[in-house]
């Protein structure tokens, strides 16, 4: 299913991905495995935090934090536990790399994990895997059991005298469930509703207690980090963005796939170059650069570097690594309406503007689609969405709001293109015409 | 309620991940590890979760509820979910959920009359780069063409079983 390798890959994390038995502890062990976690274990906690902030490893589920940085919030002297919990939640449209990183070297994604947890004196760790990866939990397990048989985790790991246990554990269907503190909540076996913050899990996380929570990508860039050195790392990427990145081409290429690329690679060369062009020789329109959260980019926007300073001085935003690619045949009003509904269906209820908003520019969108919109609902869909920016716990609410605004600002002509009873200009029969 | 050995032994490993006081974490993966034998969140299943975490029932219900999941009727003993998010719906997903409808003559979450077959629309399942793609119960199909759609389809019906329609394999990632 792994697509074929592109020339302009930099292989960090997915190095191993296509050596036979790629995913068992012999293969990782005979190529650097485990090795990072050895030395260090020889380091001093403010020593793995502060490699790690000199790389320049920012999130990868899609904030772009700074990840030291985050490891540094952690009260390392609290009396109270302190957890490792992993986002494998993989749910953001157009994003499909943390399953490779979990199916293809689960044992640096474990690595990275006894990493952390060395960082910050934590000595249990769990893996939230959305429940459709069903398989993947199943893989993780065996992986997780292969660990514990080595004695690198459990008791005692590497004979260091320090604990780590670690386990997987099954979400239920639920995109909410990627947001941080509604991963927490729903971990701990509650309806996956964001949580008020501060406190942050740095603070507060899991059981309330000290939690470092990272995407599976961002803790599979530790090991290597810790390996070959922050500067190794950083000098991969471009300036305050280190390393590579797990880009997710999806839609009209004709090379869709999974690439590692490193930061600041630019978009249009990702598509044509990586991708192979835009399908059947068309031409490109929109690009959504980092999952159906961010801001759609025209295809004149698209000569940009892809970190995640870059994309947000384009105004749009790096977030997941998922590459979006539509052609000039693509209807804006059909795929702002198909990704309306999706947030629609995943807001989680708990804040009024996001429920209430994104079910209303559903309607809206649907009413556009189906040739029923009127000059004042473009207007009344841009209101909606502003009052509901900043106005919601979790950022599902933003995540919604942003992408509409920007539909409706850059591809205004294909909305008014739909106004007052006209048929779809893309579709080949509008369903107001009779058969 | 009793449930299988394999099950028990399942339950267990679950309740002994967490910290001995925080059991109502195991409740999410019992839930849906066990919706697979019991067929769905049935009144009995619930109570005896509930007891086993040490909620009551209406907590596990007002959990059961919000994971889209976890389903309250029982769906078919072949559960096909095809993804029509943005990816898939710009490589033929919307297509082949069309197609699945009037093939199966089921809509969203409806079960053929022997319960066999179910069909639901799902949100995006993490397989944009492989777009259309199509799961059945746990199994990915990826890159699913409507001739592939059909012959799973018309498998299903003929009363097989998706192991045995090898002209359209599952992948295994």
């Amino acid at each position: 299913m792994y697509n074929s390798p592109s020339p302009l890959e930099v292989q960090v994390l997915t190095r191993r991905f296509r050596l036979p038995n790629s995913h068992s502890i012999e293969t990782y062990l005979q190529n650097d495995g485990y090795k990072a976690v050895e030395k260090a274990l020889g380091m001093s906690q403010e020593d793995i935090i502060n490699e790690v902030k000199a790389s320049g490893l920012r999130g990868r589920g899609g904030a772009g934090f700074p990840t030291g940085m985050k490891w540094g919030f952690v009260p390392r002297t609290s009396p109270k536990p302190k957890y490792i919990m992993v986002n494998g939640d993989e749910s953001e449209p157009g994003t499909c790399k943390d399953r490779l990183l979990m199916q293809y070297d689960p044992h640096q994604l474990i690595e990275g994990i006894i990493i952390a947890g060395q960082a910050v004196g934590a000595e249990q760790g769990y893996i939230y895997i959305r429940g459709e990866f069903r398989y993947l939990i199943e893989h993780m397990d065996r992986a997780i059991a292969e660990a514990y048989q080595r004695g690198f985790l459990g008791a005692n790991i590497f004979g260091s005298g320090k604990t780590f246990h670690l386990a997987t554990h099954s979400g239920a269907g639920a995109y909410e469930c990627g947001e941080e503190s509604a991963l927490l909540e729903s971990f701990e076996g509650k309806r996956g509703n964001p949580r008020i913050r501060p406190p942050f899990p740095a603070v507060a996380g899991a059981y309330q207690c000290p939690t470092i929570l990272n995407n599976v990508e961002t803790y599979c860039a530790v090991p290597s980090i810790i390996l070959n050195g922050a500067a190794h790392f950083a000098g991969l990427g471009s300036p305050k963005n280190g390393g590579t990145r797990l880009f997710c081409l999806s839609g009209h290429v004709n090379k869709p796939g999974v690439y590692e690329l490193p930061m600041g690679f630019n978009l249009m060369r990702m598509i044509n170059e990586v991708g192979g062009g835009v399908r059947g020789g068309k031409k490109l329109k929109a690009v959504i650069p980092g999952g159906s959260s961010c801001p759609v980019l025209k295809a004149d926007e698209c000569d940009l570097a892809m970190d995640f300073d870059s994309v947000a001085a384009a105004k749009s935003m790096l977030g997941s690594g998922g590459v979006v690619v539509m052609d000039e045949d693509t209807c804006m009003v059909k795929a702002a309406l198909r990704i309306m509904r999706f947030y629609a269906h995943e807001s989680c209820g708990w804040c009024i503007p996001c429920r209430e908003g994104t079910t209303w520019l559903r309607k809206l969108l649907q009413r556009f689609h189906d040739g029923m919109g009127t000059k004042s609902d473009i207007v009344l869909i841009g209101d909606l969405s502003k009052n509901m920016l900043g106005r919601t716990f979790c950022p599902l609410g933003d995540a919604a709001a942003m992408p509409t605004i920007a539909f409706v600002e850059k591809f205004r002509d294909e909305f008014e293109a739909h106004l007052d009873g006209k048929p779809c200009p893309y579709e080949k029969s509008s369903k107001l015409v009779a058969a | 309620m009793t449930f299988s050995p394999e099950l028990e032994a399942r339950f267990e490993r679950f309740l002994a991940k967490y910290p001995a006081d925080r059991k109502r974490s195991a409740l999410i993966p019992m839930l849906i590890y066990g919706q697979d034998e019991v067929g769905s969140i049935t009144d009995e299943f619930v109570e005896e979760i509930a007891k086993r975490v040490g909620v009551t029932p209406l907590e596990v219900r007002e959990v059961s509820g919000f994971y889209s999941m976890l389903h309250h009727k029982p769906m078919g003993k072949y559960h096909v979910q095809v993804c029509t998010n943005i990816s898939c719906l710009l490589t033929g997903g919307e297509e082949l959920y069309e197609r699945a409808c009037h093939k199966l003559g089921l809509g969203h979450k409806q079960v053929s009359p022997d319960g066999r077959i179910s069909l639901e629309e799902v949100e995006c399942m993490g397989a944009c780069s492989w777009a259309p793609a199509v799961q059945i119960n746990y199994d990915f199909y990826h890159d699913v063409t409507p001739e592939q759609l059909d012959k799973l389809l018309d498998g299903l019906k003929a009363g097989k079983d998706p192991e045995q329609i090898t002209e359209v394999p599952k992948v295994n990632c």
